[in-house]
């Protein structure tokens, strides 16, 4: 079962949304008013092929010049960075299990317990987490400033020129990526090394990557090559592979940069099913301006009736 | 590949010959696919286990300063509020109920601006919020309301304060009147726009909690501040304002389901306890006793500012509360999933 299969209306309460004609197209850079852009670029993280090696996280520091994020040990496996933040744009995983395990498991130790047929097992997920790049983005909806904008090639990215720091962006996020950077004030996240997109090169990741679980390209053509990749695996016996983030029809309209897992998503702090808030604005707005007409209703009522 | 882990027990386990089966031949000979140990544990029923990484939150956690954000959800409601109680003495010839209200709003809406820039990382680019308008975002269309909402206030208090101007310091009071409503009710969809699961949950009710908090507070404040030959209609509000928040409260608290707990639980659940009873309280008092004597009055207002502020630093609370615990964020999308599954099996 894929985490983000089904229809994207959740409770048959989904509305016509004409605050944000993003949310109508699967075109993020052209609704966003580039007449001439090139295709849109993602990332296909396989997460099968990842071996922890943590490359990507060093070449995204590295690239981009983000300052280090905290030297301690979590004691939470190989784990050190903890999760997606203002300094951390690329994050690994390392998800232990105790498992029973087949022979062609990918990411296990092949290890049955002595004595019988427990088959206890461990298994060892890796997953490089990084910013989705949404069809349909929370943050780039809620910001007040404009600092967050869609590029040409349909992703995500904050102008740190213009932010102010109102940390709006970081609950909005259903992922969990944005973060503020304490020391600066500002807000700061994976720009799909916009600056190497423009120059015609892969991002640092996914160049620094050994195994090619992260792999960069129009993202038609990674939709493409997932779904082979993961019919592959079912065949091959591994029932639990399967996509994340890669439907259109999910919450957020799909996921420029999306995955493909051997365990539920929450297994790797990722939300089973995510929804861009922005889709129930309307409806916030509509209680708004009736919640404010029911204050100045309820104000010339306490005045008409009063006593002198 | 190793041959054997070592446990805390010792060396365990053995290389498997090739006869070893895997679990995949296994549970599909068995036709089920959680048949798996170990890594997780499904039960029948509601409460699901589910698998979280190392119980870290699924959202990043708001950045936003209790005091400045807490304080301005109850500060801005108050102004706004304050507003209207001092446009309808203006217009219905209170003239120290509507002075005092106005001074009331000056202060809280100058509490307001410099809790909300204060909150800011970089302080000095609060400007940077009027570069843009955008509907998408509550809070681009709350600085645009506060730019139009300030100015009047300010210009009516100034006028009643210095007496000079009075019929354009009347107009700016009506003014800042019509949009205090809109300053009162905008910081609902302000906060529920967000992925924190007990803000966003409770969208359809946080606009109207808020104003009915908002009166509340207002009310309460000019049933301490302003004469009671002139406070008649701040108590009518007031009362009507905390109907109105607990009403939408216990409507709020039935819509959240599981993630209500959030609001009971930890201080989120001990302030909002005592916002309750504050209320509630307060609103007794201002229906029963405030009438008759002057100290009663002045006591259930300070009940009812009190309620007002407990409610929005509780609810704050409820939020962060909501966001730091994954359990929050991942059964109800388990149960949407759960939902439309069945509904896709239905059809």
């Amino acid at each position: 079962m894929s985490a983000t299969a089904g229809p994207r209306a959740s409770g048959g309460e989904q509305e016509a949304n004409p605050l944000n004609i993003l949310l109508e197209s699967g075109d993020p850079a052209g609704s966003s008013g580039y007449e001439q852009h090139p295709p849109r670029m993602g990332f296909f993280t396989d997460t099968s092929l990842c071996i922890g090696c943590k490359a990507c996280e060093v070449a995204c520091k590295e690239w981009n010049a983000v300052p280090e994020d905290g030297l301690n040990w979590t004691g939470n496996s190989h784990d050190n960075s903890g999760g997606l933040g203002a300094d951390t744009w690329r994050h690994v995983a390392f998800v232990e299990q105790r498992v029973a395990v087949g022979e062609h498991e990918p990411n296990f130790q092949h290890l049955p317990a002595a004595g019988g047929d427990g088959a206890d097992g461990f298994r060892w997920l890796m997953a490089s987490d990084v910013c989705k790049h949404c069809t349909h983005a929370a943050c780039l909806d809620v910001c007040p400033t404009g600092a967050i904008f869609r590029t040409e090639f349909g992703t995500v990215v904050v102008q740190q020129d213009i932010c102010n720091g109102c940390g709006y962006c970081v609950p909005a996020c259903p992922y969990g990526v944005l973060d503020k950077r304490e020391d600066d004030g500002r807000i700061f996240k994976c720009t799909l090394c916009y600056d190497r997109l423009g120059a015609g090169q892969e991002p640092a990741c996914a160049k620094a990557c050994p195994t090619d679980s992260i792999q960069f390209g129009e993202l038609d053509e990674l939709r493409a090559r997932a779904a082979g990749r993961v019919e592959q695996l079912q065949q091959a016996g591994v029932v639990q592979a399967r996509l994340y983030g890669e439907s259109p029809d999910d919450g957020v309209g799909g996921d420029g940069a999306f995955f493909l897992l051997l365990d539920e998503p929450e297994a790797y702090g990722l939300p089973p099913d995510p929804i861009v808030t922005t889709r129930d604005l309307p409806r916030m707005w509509r209680n708004v301006g009736l919640a404010a007409g029911a204050l100045l209703a309820g104000a010339v009522a306490s005045f008409a009736g009063a006593r002198r | 590949m190793s041959e054997a882990e070592v446990t805390r027990d010792g060396l365990q386990g053995v290389r498997p010959g090739r006869e070893a089966r895997t679990w995949s031949q296994r549970d599909a000979a068995a036709g089920s696919r959680d048949g798996r140990a170990g890594a997780r544990r499904r039960r029948r029923g509601r409460e699901d286990e589910f698998a979280s990484y190392y119980g870290k939150p699924i959202i990043n956690l708001p950045v936003w300063e209790e005091r400045d954000i807490a304080g301005y959800l109850f500060a801005g409601g108050l102004a706004g509020a304050s507003s209207i109680l001092a446009a309808g003495g203006e217009l219905s010839a209170r003239p120290r109920l509507a002075r005092r209200c106005k001074l009331c709003a000056s202060a809280a809406l100058g509490v307001s601006l410099a809790a909300l820039v204060h909150d800011l990382g970089r302080p000095e680019r609060f400007l940077n919020m009027l570069r843009v308008f955008k509907p998408t975002s509550p809070m681009s269309v709350g600085s645009w309301l506060l730019g139009a909402y300030g100015p009047l206030n300010a210009a009516a208090t100034a006028s009643d304060v210095l007496g000079v101007a009075p019929r354009a310091g009347s107009a700016a009071s009506v003014g800042a009147g019509a949009l205090g409503a809109g300053v009162a009710s905008y910081t609902g969809a302000l906060i529920a726009n967000t992925a924190v699961p007990a803000w966003h949950a409770g969208h359809r009710e946080l606009p109207f909690l808020f104003v009915g908090s908002a009166a509340s507070a207002a009310g309460g404040f000019a049933l301490l501040a302003a004469p009671a030959q002139e406070s008649a209609p701040a108590r009518r509000m007031a009362i009507v304002g905390s109907a109105a928040e607990l009403v939408a409260e216990r409507l709020m608290e039935r819509r959240l389901g599981m993630v209500a707990q959030a609001l009971h639980e930890g201080s989120a659940g001990k302030r909002l306890k005592a916002a309750k009873a504050l209320t509630a309280g307060g609103a007794l008092g201002a229906a029963a006793l405030a009438p008759r004597s002057r100290l009663a009055a002045a006591l259930s207002g300070a009940a009812l500012l009190a309620g007002s502020a407990l409610t929005r630093f509780g609810l704050f609370e409820a939020g962060m509360a909501s966001a730091r615990d994954p359990k929050y964020t991942v059964e109800p999308q388990r149960e949407r999933l759960r939902e439309r599954t069945q509904a896709t099996a239905a059809t």
